[in-house]
Parts: C-alpha cells; sequence; structure tokens
C-alpha cells in the first residue's frame, strides 16, 4: 500500500462510492440469507399455511354460493339466483360464473396479499429494526464513521432486502397459481411492472423512514413492529379487497383511510386491478383507478425517501450530541 | 505546524440518567451513584503529529474512548474544538471520514454469514474501495496477520483472536492516514497482540504520513510502541510526552514492588513519611497482594516491612526497581489502573 492516498471530493467519486456502498451494504443481506437453506422452510414454506387458512374460507363460501346456485327444489327448479329463483338453465350458468370468478378473484387477491405481506414483514423486521440490531452488534457507529452518504447504507438496506424478500415473494406467489389454481389475467404487463416497483419503493421508504424512529424508540422498536403486523394486514386489505372495508358503514372507512397511508395498501389495489381485471368484484371494490394509485404511490415514495433522509439526519446529530446512540454502551 | 489531530480545551459532559429514573431509584431505595452529567473529557489539549504513534494511557473511565469517538466524529464535543488533518470535527467532517478508520478491541461487528473475507470487503465499500485493489489489499493483511487459513471462514466461525485480527485488517483495507485503535489488543493471547502491535508500529514507521492514536490500559504495550504518551484519569490530562520522558520525571523517587500474603489492611501505609504514593493489586489464587511504592527515598522500607510483619503477614520478595509508566501513573494520580 503506498502512502498519500488522493482523497477525491468531486460528484463523480461521491457517486461512486454511494453506489459501493449501497453493492456493500445489499451484500449481506443477497448472499447471506442464501447460505441458510432453513430459509426455504420459514419464508417460503410457512408462508403458504398462512395465505392457505384464508383461501379454504373464501373456496368454502365459494362452494356454498355454488349449491344454493345449483340446489334444485319444487319453487326454484334452476337454483337460487341471488334472493329470487333462477329463471332458467342460462341465468343459473351465469351466475355459476360470477361466483366462481368471484372466486377466483378472492383467492387471488389473497396470493397477491401474501406475496405482499413478505415484503411488509421485511420492511418491518428487517428494515424498521434493523439500525437498532446495527447498533447491538457494534456495526451502527463503523456505519456512521464511514464517509458514505447515510441514505447509501439505507438504499443498501433496501435493496437486498427487496431482492432477498423477491425469491419468498415468487415461490408464494408460484405456489399460489400451482396449489390454488389462480387464474390472472395481465393485460399491461410494464404499468404492472411500473406499479410494482413504486409500491416497493415507497414501502421501503417507509421502512428507511422507520429505521431511524425505530433506533430513537429502542427496545420499544419490537413492540411496535409486533403492532403493525396483523392489524396493518388487516387494514391494508392483504387477505381481501379494501373497498371492501370502505364499505362497511360506521368504523370500515376509518380503518381503511388509516391502512391506505401503508404504500402496501393502494400498491395492492392496483396490482389487484391489473391481474384481475377492474371488473373483477363488479368493480365495485376499488378504491381509486390504477393511474391515480400509481400518482399517490410516486409521491409518496418520494415523500418518505425524504422524510427517511431527514430522520436520519436528525439521528446522527442527537447521536453525535448525546452520545447515546452509536454504542450500545452509552 | 499543522497536525494530524489537534484537540483545544476539549470538554465533553454526558447527561446523565433521566429524571424519571433517578425518582424510580429514590423511590425504591437503590443507589444513586452516576446518576448525574459525568464529564468524560475535561479540557483536553493535544496535539499529534503528522506519522506520529501517539498513546493514550489511563484507566478504564478515564475518558480514552469519548476521546477516540469524538475525533471519529461519532460524537460532538460539548465545549472545545478537535481537528482531524486540519478539519474540525463538528463543523467538516466528510473530509476526516475519508482519511480516517478505527478499530476497537473486543469489537463484534460484521455479519455471522459472511465470511472473513466478505465482512472487511463489505467494509471497504463504504470507503469507496474499488474491488479489486479491496480484495488485493484483504488478501496481502491476510496474509500478514494469519489470517489466510481462515479467509473463507464465516465470521462467527473465528476465535476472539481471528476475530480482531479480522477487525484490524478492516481498519488498514482503507489505507487511512489517521488510525484510532481503542484497546486494540484487548484480550488477545500474547502471539496474536505482538502480531498486532508489531504490525501497527511497522505500519506508521515505514510509511510516510501515517498517523495512530493508541489508547491503551496495558503499559507495556504504550511503552514499547508509542513516540509519546499523555497519561489521562477523570478526563483530564496529567502529563504528555515520551516514554523516557515520562518515566525519568520521576527517577528521583525510588519505586519498592513488594508480594506479601493477601493483606487487608493497606490504609496505614498512605500516611507513612516518605510514601509519595503506592498502588495494591491482590492475587487471590495464590492469596498474596502485589504493592508497589513510590518513595522520597528508601527511608521508609524498614518501616513497610515492619508494618507488614506486624500483621503476621510474611514477605515473599521485596524489589527495587526502575520506574515504568505504571509507577509514573501511581505517582500521579495515587493509584494503579485496577
Amino acid at each position: 500500500m503506498k502512502a498519500g492516498t488522493v482523497r477525491r471530493t468531486d460528484f463523480r467519486y461521491r457517486l461512486g462510492l454511494n453506489l459501493r456502498a449501497v453493492v456493500g451494504r445489499s451484500y449481506p443481506r443477497i448472499v447471506g440469507a442464501n447460505r441458510e437453506p432453513s430459509w426455504i422452510f420459514f419464508e417460503a414454506l410457512l408462508p403458504l399455511l398462512g395465505i392457505a387458512a384464508y383461501v379454504f374460507i373464501y373456496q368454502f363460501f365459494g362452494n356454498q354460493a355454488i349449491a344454493v346456485i345449483t340446489q334444485s327444489t319444487a319453487t326454484a327448479p334452476w337454483g337460487m339466483c341471488g334472493k329470487h329463483a333462477c329463471a332458467d338453465a342460462g341465468e343459473q350458468a351465469q351466475y355459476l360464473a360470477a361466483v366462481n370468478a368471484n372466486t377466483n378473484a378472492l383467492v387471488a387477491s389473497v396470493v397477491l396479499g401474501g406475496t405482499m405481506v413478505a415484503f411488509w414483514l421485511n420492511v418491518l423486521w428487517s428494515m424498521a429494526s434493523q439500525l437498532y440490531w446495527e447498533k447491538e452488534i457494534g456495526n451502527l457507529q463503523l456505519y456512521m464513521m464511514a464517509p458514505m452518504n447515510r441514505m447509501a447504507l439505507l438504499g443498501g438496506m433496501a435493496v437486498g432486502g427487496m431482492v432477498m424478500t423477491s425469491m419468498r415473494a415468487v415461490s408464494t406467489l408460484v405456489a399460489g397459481v400451482l396449489v390454488f389454481g389462480v387464474i390472472f389475467q395481465v393485460a399491461s404487463p410494464l404499468l404492472l411492472l411500473a406499479v410494482f416497483f413504486a409500491t416497493l419503493v415507497a414501502l421501503y421508504g417507509l421502512g428507511m423512514m422507520f429505521a431511524s424512529l425505530y433506533l430513537l424508540w429502542g427496545r420499544e422498536a419490537w413492540n411496535l413492529s409486533a403492532l403493525m403486523e396483523e392489524p396493518i394486514f388487516f387494514s391494508s386489505g392483504f387477505y381481501f379487497p379494501l373497498g371492501g372495508l370502505l364499505r362497511i358503514p360506521g368504523w370500515g372507512p376509518a380503518i381503511a383511510i388509516a391502512g391506505s397511508f401503508i404504500p402496501a395498501s393502494i400498491g395492492l389495489d392496483a396490482l389487484r386491478q391489473l391481474t384481475l381485471g377492474s371488473t373483477a368484484f363488479g368493480g365495485t371494490l376499488w378504491i381509486f383507478d390504477v393511474t391515480t394509485e400509481l400518482e399517490i404511490l410516486v409521491v409518496m415514495a418520494v415523500l418518505f425517501l425524504i422524510l427517511a433522509r431527514y430522520c436520519l439526519a436528525y439521528l446522527e446529530t442527537l447521536a453525535k450530541r448525546e452520545g447515546k446512540l452509536t454504542s450500545r454502551h452509552q | 505546524m499543522p497536525y494530524a489531530v489537534e484537540t483545544r480545551d476539549l470538554t465533553r459532559i454526558f447527561a446523565g440518567k433521566k429524571k424519571r429514573r433517578i425518582r424510580r431509584k429514590r423511590a425504591t431505595g437503590e443507589g444513586e451513584d452516576h446518576l448525574g452529567p459525568v464529564t468524560a473529557l475535561d479540557q483536553v489539549s493535544i496535539q499529534i503529529r503528522d506519522g506520529e504513534l501517539f498513546g493514550m494511557l489511563g484507566p478504564n473511565g478515564a475518558g480514552k474512548t469519548t476521546l477516540i469517538k469524538i475525533l471519529a466524529t461519532l460524537l460532538l464535543p460539548t465545549s472545545g474544538q478537535a481537528f482531524v488533518a486540519g478539519h474540525d470535527v463538528a463543523k467538516d467532517p466528510f473530509p476526516i471520514r475519508q482519511r480516517i478508520n478505527m478499530v476497537s478491541g473486543g469489537e463484534t461487528s460484521g455479519y455471522g454469514l459472511l465470511t472473513a473475507r466478505e465482512n472487511v470487503w463489505m467494509f471497504s465499500q463504504f470507503y469507496g474501495v474499488p474491488s479489486k485493489v479491496s480484495k488485493g489489499r484483504i488478501d496481502e493483511l491476510m496474509h500478514t496477520f494469519g489470517l489466510w487459513d481462515k479467509r473463507d471462514a464465516k465470521v462467527r466461525m473465528l476465535s476472539t483472536g481471528q476475530r480482531q485480527k479480522m477487525n484490524m485488517i478492516r481498519g488498514f483495507v482503507t489505507d487511512p492516514d489517521i488510525l484510532f485503535l481503542d484497546e486494540p489488543t484487548l484480550g488477545l493471547d500474547v502471539n496474536a497482540a505482538r502480531v498486532i502491535r508489531d504490525y501497527i508500529t511497522n505500519w506508521v514507521r515505514s510509511q510516510k504520513g501515517k498517523t495512530v492514536l493508541l489508547t491503551t490500559h496495558y503499559m507495556a504495550e504504550a511503552d514499547q510502541m508509542c513516540d509519546r504518551i499523555a497519561i489521562i484519569d477523570n478526563g483530564k490530562i496529567l502529563a504528555c510526552d515520551t516514554p523516557e520522558n515520562l518515566k525519568r520525571m520521576i527517577r528521583t523517587e525510588t519505586t519498592f514492588r513488594l508480594e506479601v500474603d493477601t493483606i487487608r489492611d493497606i490504609a496505614s501505609f498512605s500516611s507513612m513519611e516518605g510514601v509519595k504514593n503506592f498502588s495494591h493489586t491482590d492475587d487471590i489464587s495464590k492469596n498474596r497482594t502485589h504493592l508497589t511504592f513510590i518513595l522520597e527515598d528508601e527511608g521508609p522500607v524498614a518501616e513497610i516491612l515492619s508494618a507488614i510483619t506486624s500483621q503476621g503477614k510474611k514477605v515473599h520478595s521485596l524489589q527495587k526497581s526502575e520506574p515504568t509508566l505504571e509507577d509514573v501513573f501511581i505517582s500521579m494520580v495515587g493509584r494503579g489502573f485496577e
């Protein structure tokens, strides 16, 4: 090694430095996680059980509805079409097709929700709580001492998390299609990709913001993450179309609006429209049209990234002033 | 003259425990020690020259780590100023961060699932070191530190010594101009510590413009390695000079070391005439007490021996010795490091 290394500060140098930092920090997530074969069981197979529960419930309701339609009685020889007796075989077939389509749409909603759950759990436990853990194992002060931009650190965590979680998400999606026989109809693949990436950026932007806040809150972060699991699954419509919650009088809209602040809610709604068709569920259970939802996601992504930047800057100043955050000993 | 590190009246005060915790402790009757503000550094002024291996010697809690954290841009001073490579740590941290690195003893940083090589590479990326350069340096340093055989071992499988060698490699891989080493040989076996000491010394001596600030409470380590040493206690710099000059300061005094049966009543020694300072450590396994006396002259020795034997304790050895850095510390502070 030679002495007197020239230290550059120009834009090109800083860009290179921060890109290297992103790659460096994402590396342990992408490579390290795949060194544990147990992840296949915990990350891919176990989540399927949770999804299966919802799928079986929806399929049960679907089968019940089909039984009502196909059950012939003296007053309704072609079965019941809603609240009235089916007029003929044609109307009965129409109702059967509608029930099957609805059941498929519900199961597909669950499968899509299951893929998004993987990202949400990753954001909660591997993004939001991460800086706290980095502090505990002594990495945080080394990160804070390095010349890289702090957003590169969070960016690396996010990129690594996205790549790692995509494996779980893809396996959930594939299993959903193979095991539960879900049928997707993708009309605009490019728009679908745009919505998916906007959702991920917004979601991980939120995680980056949480990462700083969690560090301030310390151990209470654990409780907060636990608090944001099941209630968010419900309020964000991970296992059902969120528009259904909006239609419940009284508390429904309030919870749905609160849940919509999580980008996964709006993202899922748009993804479901793009993969099931906007006419699924009679077109009545969507919050906004896809374009509006994409715009909201882009705004959320930018907003959360900016907030994450300021939260981290505030955290760093606080850490340096109070000396409590970079080292577990202080 | 530009200094690699310079501090001017640097003071750092930690706020202490919150009122709520103080109230709870009072309510439960727990002790209230260390609840208030703690002055970790008290108007510390030092200058470390470019290319110097500078030691900071002091007991636990003296303020060594706090000083390093301020210089490493991890902490802000409460008052005073600190400059590293000519830049103010509070106002201009970026150029400082490009030039520095820090390694602490007993560090547990890194990720257990990555190999030693991958871990060091990852940290080098945060300094923008190109991968090819980084990997070349890592291989070279792994050979030097005797860690080559473990390069592909997962970090969680490394022993304490191997892990500390990996941490040292992390510190050197970014080719810093100024390296902060906070007790780098803490808890290491003799061989591992020697490898690290030799490398640090050689790194500073063989290259121009490389500076090391080493904190330690191992006297021999500081004596052997450092060009100059600052002795720090309770956040204050008590003395700062070359090891020889520091020892020369107390050469007019006489140092005696005694090994005796474990002795409890040691308070009487401090009041003896001619005893400037003394320290003691107990060796429980051997049931012995080691006493070190800094005397104005040899006069009080007979009285000390008499005081020990009058308690029915046996004197196993008595040695007059050349002053060490520990003696300097005892002479200044009135106690040893233990």
